[in-house]
């Protein structure tokens, strides 16, 4: 008893002192924001970027990391002033608009929203905030706003490719593809990529597997989720699996790598980025350039001085290499004569690619 | 004057505990090489009238998440599965208030009803296999939320429908018509959720009947003591169901307010991990309707600060969560330690009252107070 009062005593006095030194602090450097950035060597400008992130954030080893480093190159070559927050998980929708909100407020203008869950909350802050641009990644729902731009990808265009280079390679006539998560968006990459593996094989066999079902977003994260699902297609006789599934993808290279079998990644170039010790299972990665649509959108907002800001959809596909494959490890050098014969036929309209299975 | 002293210990406890919490995180702070200072200063500072408005939104949904928790913990049940409860009900009133079989608010009424009655079937299964077979409420309502979240992932996508251009997958929206319209306090966007008030009224539904009713006192003496229960002749078994099924019925209620009042439909961007902030709300409000509304402002309060604070300050939203993890945890030591001393306080008058000759009375139990309750 007696030591408890004691300890509750002591408690109190030490949480006192503690608490007086955090509000002595506060008087110090009460508002301490001063724009001293402008290093001299680097360009500078005073156009404020505003990076409101999906899920993960800079760091996630994909989507996000993408759009990161098209920020990156941005703000390096322009001298442009970023700033950046990121998304929870689950967050309620007025989270979402509050970020977009607080970054208007604080002058940030453009303001880049990095994942189709903003759509929402873009479509009505940029409403209330008409002065502020901003841009969406993943979303073309929002085109009759005047201060937004959409920025998508042709995912089915490049995943075509990639379903080429399987068809190709597959010695079985079996070939497989894991989804994350079954959305409208991942379908496209699997709408693509069978669509390209037929081009080259009419009766190849494609398996195709989702590992959830939204709103359960956890097949980007599951890599064990990704390896069971691999493994299956294997198993039954698949000797190249395509993911569309985010950090799942690890357990499908894996998976690959057991069965001595191919993988092929996504987004970015994988071959440089996975485990060392899987890596050469990675035939070629289907690449979804997030950072040159950021980029270039930045860039034209720098060429501009700040003036003028892109409005409307811009599609970011073969023509402008907003998507395409890659080549690092050379598995599929003697075929690239015949990948860029059917990406000229898509640049040119003679493929239609389908964007639903 | 001993309701006085109560009440005192009570405020002193909670207080010692937000004191407590604001020094610990502080020194997390400090030792993460963040401006305390700066951070303080932007919690710390008056929410605009928008921010208020997010706040009093964000707290209605806490508080009817907390509020289902706390029935549960009256009896000694512990109902994990309020999230699965409320997703799966949430999803039921989004796609029955889509359908709009009846016209304007008796389809919302229908669709809360519907949400009330499958919240209330999802954990009457957790309360009937307590009930039948003593399997632990704990185990199967967490079974249960891992079955909600694929279940309604699969019926999502059959009641889809697709917007042009968009990769969201939602429900068909709300009619206009069913809406719950809010009103504005200030001048800023965004409007209160005129749920506010059916959240106000389940909270005195709540005090009115385990206060007032038999079914109250036979659920709060079924808590204390099971034996006792029995003993009395009340049907514990039929009293836990009731318990889950009712506790069941509220947390149906917890992700309408956004439904009816914001988002208009159910979808890949609807809000999350509620269920799990009201069993911390719960605890920090001590399962009194009054002190869990105060709970859920001072967490919704906290959520609103995570954007300006990595905007504006640049400092990890994670801070947030840190400091609300802190804060139950300095709530229930602070109860705890007041409780021990209210304890004390009680015997040492006891001692005054008898005969000066009398020694130190040995140490009773006392009022052992609503702490016992909370443990489960």
């Amino acid at each position: 008893m007696r030591r408890s009062r004691k300890l509750a005593a002591l408690l109190t006095a030490g949480i006192l002192s503690l608490a007086a030194t955090a509000c002595g602090g506060d008087s110090d450097n009460g508002d301490a924001d001063d724009p001293s950035t402008g290093g001299g060597d680097a360009p500078s400008s005073d156009i404020k970027v505003g990076m409101a992130y999906d899920v993960g954030g800079r760091g996630d080893q994909s989507f996000n990391d993408s759009a990161a480093k098209g920020l990156d190159q941005a703000v390096e070559e322009f001298g442009m002033e970023p700033q950046e927050s990121e998304a929870e998980d689950g967050e309620a929708e007025t989270a979402r608009e509050e970020r977009l909100r607080t970054f208007a407020d604080a002058g940030y203008d453009p303001i880049i929203a990095v994942g189709f869950a903003y759509a929402a909350s873009v479509g009505k802050v940029a409403k209330e905030y008409p002065e502020v641009h901003f841009a969406i990644i993943d979303d073309a729902s929002l085109e009759a706003e005047p201060n937004v731009a959409s920025l998508v990808f042709a995912e089915e265009q490049g995943s075509f490719l990639v379903g080429a280079a399987a068809a190709l390679k597959s010695e079985a006539g079996h070939v497989g593809f894991v989804g994350g998560v079954e959305t409208p968006l991942i379908q496209k990459f699997e709408a693509g990529y069978v669509a390209g593996a037929q081009a080259v094989n009419p009766d190849i066999k494609v398996d195709v597997k989702y590992l959830t079902q939204v709103p359960d977003f956890s097949g980007f994260a599951d890599p064990a989720k990704g390896k069971t699902a691999a493994q299956g297609m294997y198993d039954a006789g698949a000797d190249i699996v395509y993911h569309a599934a985010g950090g799942s993808g690890g357990g499908v290279f894996e998976a690959a790598s057991e069965a001595g079998a191919k993988a092929i990644g996504v987004d970015s170039d994988q071959y440089n980025t996975a485990d060392p010790a899987v890596k050469d299972v990675i035939l070629t990665s289907m690449l979804k350039n997030v950072n040159v649509a950021v980029y270039e959108y930045l860039k034209s907002i720098a060429d501009s001085g700040g003036e003028e800001f892109p409005a409307g959809v811009t599609t970011y596909d073969l023509s402008v290499d907003g998507v395409g494959y890659s080549t690092s490890g050379g598995f599929v050098d003697d075929i690239t004569g015949d990948l860029d014969e059917f990406k000229q036929q898509i640049i040119d309209g003679e493929i239609e690619v389908p964007t639903a299975p | 004057m001993t309701r006085l002293v109560t009440l005192g210990l009570g405020i002193l406890a909670a207080g010692l505990a937000l004191v407590a919490a604001f020094a610990i995180t502080s020194l997390v702070l400090i030792v993460a090489g963040d401006p305390a200072g700066e951070v303080w200063g932007e919690i710390l500072s008056w929410p605009e009238s928008r921010n208020l408005t997010n706040i009093i939104n964000n707290a209605t949904v806490l508080y009817l998440s907390a509020l289902a928790v706390a029935i549960g913990f009256r009896m000694n049940l512990f109902n994990i599965g309020v999230d699965g409860q409320y997703r799966v009900a949430a999803f039921t009133a989004a796609v029955v208030a889509g359908e709009a079989w009846l016209p304007g608010y008796l389809n919302t009424a229908l669709a809360i009803l519907a949400a009330m009655a499958v919240g209330a079937v999802w954990a009457g299964i957790a309360g009937l296999l307590r009930a039948s077979r003593g399997v632990s409420e704990v185990i199967s309502t967490i079974m249960l939320n891992f079955i909600a979240t694929s279940l309604v992932a699969y019926l999502l996508r059959k009641a889809a429908v697709d917007a042009e251009g968009s990769n969201a997958v939602n429900t068909k929206p709300v009619p206009e018509g069913s809406r719950i319209g809010g009103f504005s306090i200030g001048d800023g966007p965004g409007e209160v959720y005129g749920f506010v008030f059916i959240a106000a009224a389940a909270g005195f539904l709540f005090w009115f009947v385990l206060n007032r009713t038999r079914f109250g006192f036979d659920l709060r003496a079924t808590g204390r003591s099971t034996t006792a229960a029995v003993a009395n002749g009340i049907n514990v078994n039929k009293m836990v169901l009731a318990t889950m099924c009712l506790s069941g019925a509220v947390a149906g209620l917890v992700g309408l307010p956004i439904l009816f009042g914001s988002q208009f439909s159910y979808g890949s961007t609807f809000q999350s991990g509620l269920g799990f902030a009201g069993i911390a709300i719960a605890l920090l409000g001590r399962n009194h309707p009054v002190g869990i509304a105060l709970g859920a402002l001072l967490f919704a309060f906290l959520d609103e600060q995570s954007n300006p604070l990595q905007i504006l300050v640049g400092v990890s939203p994670d801070i947030v969560a840190i400091t609300q993890g802190v804060i139950v945890l300095t709530v229930v030591i602070s109860y705890e330690l007041i409780r021990r001393y209210a304890v004390r306080l009680e015997q040492q008058r006891v001692a005054r009252a008898l005969a000066p000759s009398a020694p130190t009375p040995p140490p009773t139990s006392g009022p052992s107070g609503e702490a016992e309750e909370v443990k489960a």
